[in-house]
């Protein structure tokens, strides 16, 4: 593994992918250690969810482990079901009209769609990163200092390390520390993303849901974004959902494919990729459809 | 190149020449009307050159006339020999003048039609004088001398400098009468009454007793001596103001005084050069927006319309954004999206629809005779039987215009909430904020351009309403301002002017139609300014907002 360590994260795009892989994953540029979900804290278990759009069931009874502190990718063809199982974990669908759920969610062991837990409260320990940047309407420091100022915290000086502290970790300090009371709106869109992200780890939440973080990124900045997740997963679990295998194949630990609401196969990112279990798996990585 | 017309037509640029000319139509329309009343209105106050003539009667005789060609127009001579006038002409039209020939004191009407054909010998003697006075409109004429108390201190060539200075002695004796009358005794007054109810209410409630009688009567003795110290300053004055008197002659050899205190201004039009008739002209203007108004509203200026008008609207725009954002929000943030729903919304946007004077109906029914007496009966019993609040006032007009204007912004506010990202609330909400923070922090902010916009409507349509506001509170002359010194400074209980009611009242409600003709189109030009000001101020804070709040282009 450790073999094609001097090769940098951006060089296997440029890689022809070998026959028998759709992707090298020894080329990843960072070891792979192999893990085992046996051996992993579990930080959310998913038991049996089933979720209804009005009469249309979209998830047939998803069973799966989230370990903690890992980068877990879901992969799949489009309509899968991978973001609505990706907003479940944050209860996003319920301001979906007409949605429905059955089945657990346990967040820490406890049942997130339980009637006595607080939305707000959960959505705080589990955060959220949109698909496209979704910045507010105001200064840079606002942006990472709302979700404090929701929770009451008005203290320049608890603000002001915490924007500093979340900058820094979403690695846009730099960029942007002499024009904090400059309008989000003026960054670029991978800046946006990362002040999003900024914005999402300064309530610091356990779990980390990507929403296709980088698809409406450009390579450069959808390569920052990767770097970042790899460093955010020290402190976080992440999960993230993504159309680009490379990139699962890149920032995860686990991957788990699910086609039409079904979740196909899960497990370590190397086994999946490099030896997957189930035809479906195999045909969607070889790219033979999706 | 020929191009074939069926290409042509198919190719599209009928239309855009249809289109094309449906605008610039539209654009003439506008400049055109905006002429009209500009010209019209405008020219009133420029300083005419008034002219002499003999006018010739039928059975020969002559008389001298004098006075400014207001109008010509023509007119078929039969029209004129069937009212009376004996006319011997060939042709088919006569021209014929309106003559504002002033004097109203002394030959009963200030305006003269008269036909241009028996007009001779037309002069612009320089040494006329023209009068405006505070009474009795103007004075055409020519100056003999200037009298003090009765005894000649100027004639001939000396009285007209004469009069200049002795006039600004009098304005300033005046402007001190004013303000003592209008300001002085006016807070005298004021706070008498405040008194009188106060006494009133000890009455009522039964606690008037023996000190707290003797509490008031004394604080209305020091009223009463204040009052006595100021009648003497007006005594004073007065008599200082009726020492200086004007000896005119009028065209015609008769001889008039006139109290230089009832002058406002005297000038020698025929004499101007065109620099000072400038600025005669803009201090007319001047005067015409900031002064108050004078006989019957047909001389002086409107400010006090004016500013009823911004006042109302400015009252009408605090009510009518908080409930129309509120009602928006619940409908479209809150409340389930079913049947019910949709009747509200019908409801509301047809009630954008219903004629505004139902509104001044429901405004006098409900708010004035239901409310306002009930507010009277439960609040200002000391008052009674006169109303406070159960009568026409700011804030019942105020009110019945919000109603009135509630649809606009309710509509536009619910389109600007629905036009926020779903991005942008699934942001906030997967921060851990509430849906109302999330309301609060993001969206509302967000939707303020909207809401502006909203309110701009509301404003365009609230300032030129009049009709359903001469039943809720305007009056044709209203004695004060409802702001001004007096506790509780602003006076919403107090009736106020209207410009657009004065465009009304002046115009067809006036004795002295011709004169005051021309003030129904300069008014009219300043209602247009007006809301157009004000439009312009709500736009301007929009686009602020708009700047600041400017979402991801989707």
């Amino acid at each position: 593994m450790q073999n094609q360590d001097t090769n940098t994260p951006a060089a296997p795009r440029s890689r022809k992918q070998s026959r028998t892989h759709a992707i090298d994953v020894s080329a990843m540029g960072r070891p792979q250690q192999n893990l085992r979900l046996e051996d992993e804290v579990i930080s959310l278990k998913v038991e049996n969810l089933r979720l209804h759009y009005g009469e249309k069931e979209a998830l047939h009874g998803i069973d799966m482990l989230i370990p903690q502190k890992r980068v877990t990718a879901f992969i799949g063809p489009s309509g899968c079901g991978k973001s609505t199982l990706l907003r479940c974990f944050n209860r996003m669908n319920d301001l979906v009209d007409g949605c429905r759920i059955e089945g657990k969610i346990l967040l820490e062991g406890q049942d997130i769609y339980e009637r006595r837990v607080e939305v707000a409260d959960l959505r705080r320990r589990v955060g959220m990163v949109f698909q496209k940047p979704n910045p507010f309407p105001k200064t840079i420091y606002e942006n990472v200092a709302y979700g404090l100022r929701i929770q009451g915290i008005n203290k320049k000086r608890v603000l002001d390390e915490t924007v500093e502290w979340s900058l820094r970790s979403a690695a846009l300090w730099d960029e942007v520390k002499d024009r904090l009371n400059d309008s989000a709106l003026g960054l670029s869109g991978g800046q946006q993303q990362r002040l999003v992200i900024a914005r999402t780890v300064a309530v610091k939440p356990e779990v980390l849901l990507l929403d296709e973080p980088a698809s409406a990124l450009d390579p450069l900045s959808t390569l920052k974004i990767e770097e970042l997740i790899h460093q955010l997963k020290d402190e976080y679990t992440i999960i993230i959902v993504t159309h680009n295998m490379q990139q699962a194949a890149r920032v995860s630990d686990y991957t788990a494919f699910m086609y039409m609401g079904d979740l196909i196969e899960f497990g370590n990112t190397n086994d999946l990729f490099t030896n997957p279990e189930k035809k479906q798996t195999e045909d969607y990585i070889t790219g033979r459809y999706g | 190149m020929r191009v074939p017309v069926k290409t042509w037509f198919k190719n599209g640029d009928p239309w855009i020449w249809f289109n094309a000319g449906a605008v610039a139509l539209s654009m003439i329309m506008v400049f055109g009307l905006l002429a009209l009343i500009a010209v019209r209105g405008l020219s009133h106050f420029w300083a005419h050159d008034v002219m002499q003539a003999e006018l010739v009667h039928a059975n020969g005789q002559r008389s001298l006339i004098l006075g400014e060609v207001v109008e010509q127009e023509e007119v078929p001579t039969i029209q004129l020999q069937e009212a009376g006038y004996q006319i011997e002409s060939d042709e088919e039209f006569l021209t014929r003048n309106l003559m504002k020939v002033g004097n109203r004191d002394v030959s009963g009407a200030d305006f003269r039609w008269l036909v241009d054909s028996s007009l001779e010998n037309r002069q612009w003697p320089k040494a006329v004088i023209v009068l405006e006075r505070r009474e009795w409109g103007n004075f055409y004429g020519f100056i003999s001398a200037v009298t003090e108390q009765g005894k000649t201190v100027a004639e001939g060539d000396a009285a007209w400098p004469e009069l200049q200075t002795r006039l600004q002695r009098a304005e300033q004796l005046f402007s001190q009468i004013h303000q003592i009358e209008k300001n002085d005794i006016g807070s005298i007054n004021a706070r008498m009454e405040r008194l009188r109810l106060k006494e009133r209410k000890l009455e009522l409630e039964n606690r008037n007793t023996p000190e707290a009688l003797a509490e008031v009567q004394a604080e209305r003795a020091a009223l009463d001596a204040e009052y006595l110290s100021y009648q003497e300053q007006l005594r004073d004055l007065y008599a200082a103001a009726s020492r200086d008197t004007l000896i005119a002659k009028t065209v015609d050899g008769k001889q008039v005084e006139i109290a230089l205190s009832k002058i406002v201004r005297a000038y020698q039009p025929n004499a101007m050069g065109i620099v000072a008739k400038i600025r005669f002209y803009l201090a007319k203007l001047y005067e015409f927006v900031s002064d108050e108004p004078r006989e019957a509203n047909t001389e002086g200026g409107i400010f006090p319309a004016i500013f009823g008008t911004v006042l109302m609207v400015i009252v009408m725009s605090i009510m009518v954004t908080p409930f129309g954002v509120v009602a928006a929000v619940y409908l479209r943030e809150y409340a389930h999206q079913g049947t019910m729903t949709r009747i509200i919304r019908i409801a509301v946007n047809n009630l954008a629809g219903v004629p505004s004077i139902v509104y001044g109906v429901f405004g006098l029914g409900f708010f004035i005779y239901f409310l306002g007496s009930g507010i009277d009966k439960a609040f200002f019993p000391e008052a009674l039987p006169s109303p406070t609040m159960g009568t026409g006032g700011l804030l019942w007009a105020s009110i019945t215009l919000a109603i009135l204007t509630l649809p606009v912004v309710i509509v536009a506010t619910e389109e600007g909430l629905a036009r926020i990202p779903r991005s942008m609330r699934e942001g906030s909400l997967a921060l851990g904020a509430t849906k109302a923070e999330t309301l609060w922090r993001v969206v509302l902010p967000m939707a303020s351009p909207a809401m502006m916009t909203g309110v701009i409507l509301a404003i365009a349509r609230a300032a030129g309403e009049v009709a359903p506001l001469m039943l809720v509170g305007v009056v044709k002359l209203a004695p004060s301002l409802p702001l001004d010194g007096n506790y509780p400074y602003l006076h919403l209980d107090q009736k106020f002017m209207h410009l657009g009611f004065h465009i009304y009242d002046v115009g067809f409600q006036s004795p002295n139609v011709e004169a005051a003709r021309p003030l129904v189109y300069a008014t009219s030009l300043l209602l247009v300014i007006v809301i157009a000001l004000l439009n312009l101020t709500a736009v301007a804070i929009r686009n602020r907002l708009r700047e600041k709040f400017k979402a991801l282009e989707v």
